[in-house]
C-alpha cells in the first residue's frame, strides 16, 4: 500500500507543481499539504481528473497547533484536515491548509464537496476558522448565543460559564463555573526507544 | 385573491418521530416542505476535547456513548486507529471475535432502526419484535463483557478477555417461576457460541417475519418508495456511505474494498440498491441482516475450533494476568504504569475508519508522543447523512419527513458527538 501511495504522491507533485507545499506517506496513509491560495484549483482537480477521481470528501476537521508538542511548533497556528476518498480508484488522501492565527480564513470548498457544509460549519464553531464562500456559517453544535471557540487549546476544559436554574429569577442563567480543573492523569511525552526503528523506515 | 402565507414549523426537539433530539424547523408552503433547517448540538458533549485529556486507553467507554446503539463498532474505529499508529497486530482469535461482536452490533443496530422506522410510518408490529430479538443480542452483549450496552470490550491490542463457557441463566425469584425459569433457560444450557449459534438459527426466519409485515404492504410501499430519492453523483457529491450509498447503486462497502480484520477471509455479499429511496435503503438494510447472520455463523465455527490468545502478548500495552501480577515484580510495574500513565503513541496523524451499521465511522488522531491524543477527531456517518436533510426533503410532504429521518438512521450520541 505504501508503494502504491508513493507513486500517487508524484504524480500529484508532478501535476500540481508548486501547489503542494509538503508530501509524505505514514502508517501507509498519503499526506499533502496544499498551498492556502491555491485550495480551490486544487481540490477542483483533485475531485474532476480521472486519476484521482476523489469524488467524497469523507471529513473535514480542524486542528489547533498551539500546544503541539509543548510548544515544539513551527509554523502557523491552524490547520484545516481534509480526507478525500475515491470510490473509484478505491483510494484515500489526507490534505492539509495551514491559516495563520488572528482571523484564520481558509476558502470554502462546499462547491466542490456538498457534504463539507455541516463539516466547516462546525470548524468555525469548535476552532473559529472563517471559510470564505461558505453561504451559511452559523454555529451548529454549541449552545445558541455561545461565546468562545470551545476546541481551541487556549480554551480550557471546564470552560467559562454554567448553567443553572435560579429559583429567585425563575429562569435559566448563566454564572461563571465554580468547579475547580483537575488533572488526572499527567501529559508525558517520552522518547521511547520502541519505535525508533519503525520511524526511521517510515520518514 | 386569498393572501397565501408560508408557515414555519417547529419539529422537535421533543418529537417521538425526531429519534432523539432533533430539532427541525420547517419552512412549509402548505404541507410541502420549502426549507428543512435541522439545529443539531442539543446532546453536544465534546467528546472529542474530553479524549484530549485523557490518556489512550480511557477513552474506550466515551466511544460507546457515541452512538449508543452500535456500541462496540464505536470501539473497534477507535482502537483500530491508536492499533495502526503504535504498529501491533492483534492476535486471529481476537480478530474474529471482533468481526461477529461488529457483526451482532450491526444486526443491534438495524432492529432499532427497523422498529423505530416502521414505527413512525405507522406499523406498529414490528417494533414489538424487533425489541424482542434485540433482547437476545444484548444478552449477548452482557455474558462477554458485563454491560448490555455500554461495553467497553475493545481494547487496542485485542479484546478484554475471551468468550465465557458458561452462559448465565435465569434464577427463581419472585417474579419467574420454575415453569419460566425452564423455559427461558433452554437455550442458555451452554457456552455463549451455543448461545449464538441457536440465534443465527432462528433469526431468519425472524427476518421473514418481518418482510411479510412490511416488504409487500401497501402502505409502507406507499409511504416510502420514491421518498427522497438520491441519485448516484449526488450521494457521493454530499459524502453517504455505507447503505445510504449503497441504496443509490453504488456498491461500495469497507468490509470489501478496503478489508480490515478478517473479513477478506469471510465470504459475503453487498446488497446494492436501484432506485436511491427509502424503500431500496430498507431493502438493503434487511439483506444486510441475512448477510451479518452469514458472517457470525462462520465466525463461530471458526472460533470453535481454534483456541488462543485474545490480547497481545506485549505488556507495554496490554495488562498482565492477574496471577502473574502476585509473584511477578516486572508484572506489577507494567500494571501500574499502564493504568497511572497509559502508553505513549508514535508522533504523527492516522485515520482508520470502519463499515459502522450506519456508514463510514472514522477516526482521526494526531499524536506528538505524548500519552494523550492531541486531536481526536470522530467522522460519525449520520452527521454527514443528516446535513442532506434540507435537500432530500424539498418539495416533500410533512409526513415524509419522518420516513426521511428514519432512512437516515440518524442517533443524536455521533451527531452531536
Amino acid at each position: 500500500m505504501s508503494e502504491y501511495y508513493q507513486n500517487l504522491l508524484e504524480k500529484l507533485n508532478e501535476r500540481f507543481g508548486d501547489a503542494i507545499t509538503g508530501s509524505s506517506v505514514k502508517f501507509g496513509e498519503a499526506n499533502i499539504t496544499v498551498d492556502k491560495g491555491k485550495l480551490l484549483d486544487v481540490a477542483t482537480a483533485l475531485r474532476d481528473e480521472a486519476g484521482f477521481a476523489f469524488e467524497e470528501c469523507i471529513d473535514l476537521c480542524g486542528v489547533d497547533y498551539l500546544e503541539y508538542g509543548d510548544g515544539i511548533w513551527e509554523g502557523p497556528r491552524f490547520c484545516v484536515t481534509y480526507h478525500l476518498l475515491s470510490v473509484k480508484n478505491n483510494h484515500r488522501l489526507r490534505m492539509r491548509v495551514f491559516a495563520d492565527d488572528e482571523m484564520p480564513v481558509v476558502d470554502s470548498v462546499i462547491n466542490i464537496w456538498s457534504s463539507v457544509n455541516w463539516f466547516e460549519r462546525e470548524a468555525f464553531d469548535l476552532y473559529g476558522i472563517v471559510f470564505d464562500g461558505h453561504p451559511d456559517l452559523r454555529r451548529i453544535l454549541t449552545d445558541y448565543g455561545f461565546i468562545g471557540h470551545p476546541f481551541r487549546k487556549d480554551f480550557p476544559l471546564n470552560g467559562h460559564v454554567e448553567m443553572r436554574y435560579d429559583p429567585e429569577k425563575r429562569r435559566v442563567i448563566y454564572q461563571p463555573v465554580t468547579i475547580e480543573p483537575r488533572v488526572n492523569q499527567v501529559r508525558v511525552v517520552r522518547d521511547d526507544h520502541r519505535y525508533s526503528d519503525r520511524m526511521a523506515e517510515e520518514s | 385573491m386569498s393572501e397565501i402565507r408560508n408557515y414555519t414549523l417547529n419539529f422537535g426537539p421533543q418529537h417521538p418521530a425526531a429519534h432523539g433530539v432533533l430539532r427541525l424547523v420547517l419552512e412549509m408552503d402548505g404541507e410541502v416542505i420549502e426549507r428543512a433547517d435541522p439545529h443539531v448540538g442539543l446532546l453536544h458533549r465534546a467528546t472529542e476535547k474530553l479524549a484530549e485529556y485523557k490518556p489512550f486507553n480511557q477513552s474506550v467507554p466515551y466511544m460507546d456513548r457515541l452512538d449508543y446503539v452500535s456500541m462496540m463498532c464505536n470501539e473497534h474505529g477507535y482502537v483500530m486507529a491508536i492499533e495502526k499508529m503504535l504498529g501491533i497486530e492483534v492476535p486471529i482469535r481476537a480478530q474474529y471475535i471482533r468481526v461477529m461482536f461488529d457483526e451482532i452490533t450491526r444486526i443491534l443496530n438495524h432492529m432499532m432502526w427497523l422498529g423505530t422506522h416502521a414505527l413512525d410510518v405507522g406499523a406498529m408490529t414490528v417494533f414489538l419484535y424487533c425489541f424482542r430479538e434485540r433482547e437476545d443480542l444484548m444478552d449477548m452483549y452482557e455474558a462477554v463483557s458485563g454491560a448490555r450496552m455500554h461495553a467497553a470490550y475493545y481494547r487496542a491490542g485485542g479484546v478484554y478477555r475471551d468468550l465465557p463457557d458458561q452462559m448465565p441463566q435465569y434464577e427463581l425469584s419472585k417474579y419467574k417461576n420454575e415453569k419460566d425459569v425452564k423455559r427461558l433457560n433452554e437455550n442458555r444450557q451452554g457456552s455463549l457460541l451455543d448461545f449464538i449459534e441457536d440465534f443465527t438459527n432462528r433469526f431468519p426466519a425472524y427476518i421473514d417475519d418481518y418482510e411479510t409485515l412490511l416488504t409487500d404492504n401497501r402502505i409502507w410501499k406507499q409511504r416510502t418508495v420514491g421518498i427522497g430519492v438520491v441519485s448516484p453523483e449526488r450521494a457521493m457529491n454530499l459524502g453517504f456511505t455505507g447503505p445510504m450509498l449503497r441504496g443509490s447503486g453504488i456498491e461500495w462497502d469497507l468490509r470489501k474494498k478496503q478489508p480490515y480484520e478478517v473479513y477478506d477471509k469471510l465470504k459475503f455479499d453487498i446488497p446494492v440498491g436501484t432506485a436511491g429511496d427509502c424503500y431500496d435503503r430498507y431493502l438493503v438494510r434487511i439483506e444486510e441482516l441475512r448477510q451479518s447472520n452469514r458472517i457470525i455463523k462462520q465466525c463461530i465455527d471458526w472460533l470453535r475450533r481454534n483456541p488462543g490468545p485474545v490480547m497481545l502478548d506485549d505488556h507495554k500495552f496490554a495488562t498482565p494476568p492477574r496471577e502473574e501480577m502476585k509473584g511477578n515484580m516486572e508484572a506489577l510495574i507494567h500494571h501500574f504504569k499502564l493504568f497511572t500513565e497509559g502508553y505513549t503513541v508514535p508522533a504523527g496523524e492516522a485515520y482508520a475508519a470502519i463499515e459502522h451499521p450506519k456508514g463510514e465511522f472514522g477516526i482521526y488522531i494526531v499524536s506528538d508522543g505524548a500519552n494523550k491524543p492531541y486531536r481526536l477527531k470522530i467522522r460519525a456517518p449520520g452527521f454527514v447523512h443528516l446535513s442532506a436533510m434540507d435537500e432530500m426533503s424539498k418539495g416533500h410532504m410533512l409526513a415524509d419527513v419522518v420516513a426521511i429521518i428514519g432512512t437516515m438512521d440518524v442517533v443524536f450520541g455521533e451527531i452531536d458527538r
